[in-house]
């Protein structure tokens, strides 16, 4: 492969625990063919940078259905930007009213995915952003 | 003995090979929409049931009568010619002032018992002022710090007349305590309150997440729950089994009773080894499930459940009382059935699921609002979602007579294979040592099913109406509730002031005392109501309990 892996952290900030969404992203992810890492429950967003900058990941997936996301996505792209991993993409999911969805885009959270994403729409979407082209064989699991 | 002869069954079996000879030369001509249907379980469905599918049939052995073992035709021998079930709609959000709003409105609507939403911080034993509550304070429910929020919130409400159930788990015995000690300040005596408390704290580390302390200490604190009701509280439901949250989770209808029942055992089992007579807490176990899309088999889901627990109940546990025989259970429809796209048509999906509930003989139901995949619902779409249920229990005389889908050769073929097919379940989760070693298994079983439900929705196997067929170009809806930023603030103000004004000298003592007897096997009850009518805090109790018993850590299974 001479392709270099995509790596991921799917992440669930705050009280949340709904993770049906986070994990099937993850696994889907996992799927398609990237390294992911998923950080479990309850984690504060300085928790989340440190895991990603530890993990040297190229994308943070967040996911939040407890309505404290403009509370917890904003911190995480900037703590990101403090620690100079500025070119980490940072991805949000879960129940986030349209109206927010500029003000997180405005704070540098790429792209918002909301209930009813195909699971591949977020997989070519980090591909394209990435520069990375879909492997020839497509949808081999590395683990 | 059998329903049929053997004769008749033969006969039965006979005509249908003739039959499967037509159905050949049909379908060369007019194959099938798809090629092979099954329930979202994976139970393969025939064209048509006829008697030779349940063969075996025994009467008296599956179903008997209304209100008799095996209860699989329902838990009163009259069900809701009676009196229909209690229409509960699920509510909370912001500060204890609006959801006390809400609540009265939806008893002005009709709706016949409270169910209490507490937001995250609540849940998680957490005060509004704590770091992690940032940004989460009366978000999803309504945010309770101490006493003083507790009797805002039932201001003006007569807990001698409502049932109100409080989905609290991990700190339930703290905020049962604070509804215990708002009762007595109404003047209304224990033995007079109705209602359930959640409590369920296994299916927390399986499928929902807000648990606190480890599992041995969880136990303690539920089976203490038992022991003080059964003394104190006796018309309290002392806990609600959940299976609703491990189906939301993504298990499938037969994960869903099976991994249920699995956690009703352990604390059935939990109790009898701390030293209680089965008898005395069994009939006030509750349970509480969900109403998935397909229809037939969440009905037979229901009844199957039904049949299961009695059975284990008398012969597992050897319960003498009919009464602990008894799953009575509450029914939420599925939220994460519910769409952001046209979300009108969750109206349709929640009616469906609501009447498949009904059918299978709730005792008490929630029925999820149109906008609840956008925001938490606002008072137009919590009216309809009422409405609905007055509808399925009034006008279409669904509820004239009991258990009216009973002896449908399908619905009871079904039933029959959810029964055995989570009785399976039940057996492996044993083998590994019950549901608290279980844990892992369970979570991995779940995430696997959510995982095949959402590839058959992208390969399109699975229909979702405005999702992958039928979509259209819609607005959003611009009515969503959106709750008030500033009730945290104002949460840690008004805590602030508490702080500053009740004898904290007291409070202090209340708090070692707590702190001594969860050191000790004491029934921790008592402490907890002295504690909270001295205004000490739910994150101060919680966190007293914490020192003692230590933090879950979850498993990341993935």
């Amino acid at each position: 492969m001479a392709e270099k892996t995509i790596r991921v952290l799917v992440a669930k900030p705050g009280l949340d625990g709904h993770d049906r969404g986070a994990k099937v992203i993850a696994q889907a992810l996992r799927d398609a063919g990237m390294e992911v890492i998923y950080t479990g429950l309850r984690q504060t967003p300085e928790q989340i940078v440190e895991a990603a900058l530890q993990e040297d990941v190229q994308v943070v997936a967040l996911s939040s259905l407890s309505g404290a996301h403009l509370y917890l996505f904003p911190p995480v792209v900037e703590g990101l930007r403090q620690q100079g991993a500025d070119d980490v993409l940072v991805l949000g999911g879960g129940v986030i009213p349209d109206e927010d969805i500029p003000v997180l885009k405005e704070a540098g959270i790429a792209e918002i995915f909301g209930p009813g994403t195909p699971t591949k729409l977020v997989v070519d979407y980090i591909r394209q952003k990435l520069g990375v082209e879909s492997p020839a064989g497509g949808n081999s699991s590395d683990q | 003995m059998s329903l049929f002869k053997e004769g008749f069954i033969r006969d039965i079996a006979s005509q249908k090979k003739q039959w499967e000879e037509k159905l050949a030369a049909q379908l060369q001509k007019r194959p099938e929409r798809q090629a092979e249907f099954v329930t979202d379980s994976g139970i393969k469905l025939n064209t048509v049931y006829t008697p030779d599918d349940i063969a075996e049939f025994d009467y008296y052995r599956e179903l008997g009568l209304p209100g008799s073992y095996p209860f699989t035709r329902g838990v009163q021998p009259n069900m809701y010619r009676g009196r229909l079930w209690t229409m509960r709609q699920y509510a909370g959000f912001g500060s204890a002032e609006e959801t006390n709003e809400r609540f009265k409105y939806l008893l002005e609507q009709g709706q016949t018992g409270l169910s209490v939403a507490f937001d995250l911080p609540t849940q998680i034993g957490y005060d509004s002022d704590h770091p992690m509550a940032r940004g989460e304070v009366g978000k999803v429910g309504v945010a309770i710090d101490s006493l003083q929020d507790m009797e805002t919130l039932f201001a003006g409400i007569p807990l001698q007349k409502v049932s109100t159930s409080m989905t609290i788990n991990a700190p339930a015995a703290i905020l049962l305590a604070m509804y215990i000690a708002v009762a007595e300040k109404q003047g209304v005596a224990p033995e007079a309150l109705n209602g359930t408390i959640q409590n369920d704290i296994l299916k927390e580390y399986i499928a929902r997440g807000t648990y606190i302390f480890p599992p041995a200490p969880s136990m303690r604190l539920i089976t203490d729950i038992f022991a003080y009701c059964a003394q104190n509280i006796p018309n309290w439901n002392t806990i609600s089994i959940s299976g609703y949250h491990i189906r939301e989770a993504g298990s499938t209808a037969v994960q869903e009773v099976a991994f249920t029942l699995a956690d009703g055992i352990a604390y059935v089992q939990a109790a009898i080894d701390a030293g209680l007579d089965v008898d005395t807490f069994a009939p006030r176990l509750s349970f509480f499930f969900n109403a998935h899309l397909n229809f037939f088999e969440e009905v037979a889901k229901f009844r199957a459940a039904r049949r299961l627990w009695a059975k284990i109940m008398k012969e597992r546990f050897g319960a003498k009382n009919p009464r602990s025989w008894m799953l009575r259970f509450h029914t939420q429809t599925a939220g994460c059935t519910l769409t952001a796209q046209q979300p009108d048509v969750n109206i349709m999906r929640v009616a469906f699921q609501a009447l498949s509930a009904v059918l299978g003989g709730t005792q008490s139901l929630h029925t999820n609002s149109r906008d609840e995949a956008l925001a938490l619902p606002n008072e137009d779409s919590v009216l309809i979602a009422l409405r609905t249920q007055q509808v399925i229990g009034y006008e279409i005389g669904v509820a004239d007579v009991v258990d009216p889908l009973g002896g449908s050769y399908y619905v009871e073929s079904l039933t029959n294979q959810i029964e055995e097919q989570a009785l399976a379940y039940i057996n492996k989760i044993d083998e590994m040592g019950g549901a608290p070693e279980a844990i892992e298994f369970m979570q991995r079983e779940i995430q696997n099913s959510a995982y095949r439900y959402q590839q058959d929705i992208e390969s399109g196997r699975k229909v979702v109406i405005g999702v992958n067929k039928f979509q259209m170009q819609e607005e959003r809806p611009r009515n969503l509730l959106r709750v008030d930023p500033a009730v945290g603030d104002r949460q840690c103000e008004k805590l602030k002031k508490l702080r500053s004004e009740r004898d904290n000298h007291t409070v202090q003592r209340a708090l070692q005392n707590i702190k001594e007897a969860a050191s000790s096997t004491e029934n921790l009850m008592p402490h907890f109501i002295y504690a909270v009518k001295q205004y000490a805090t739910l994150g101060e109790i919680c966190g007293v309990l914490r020192e003692v018993f230590g933090e879950y850590k979850q498993q990341i299974v993935f």
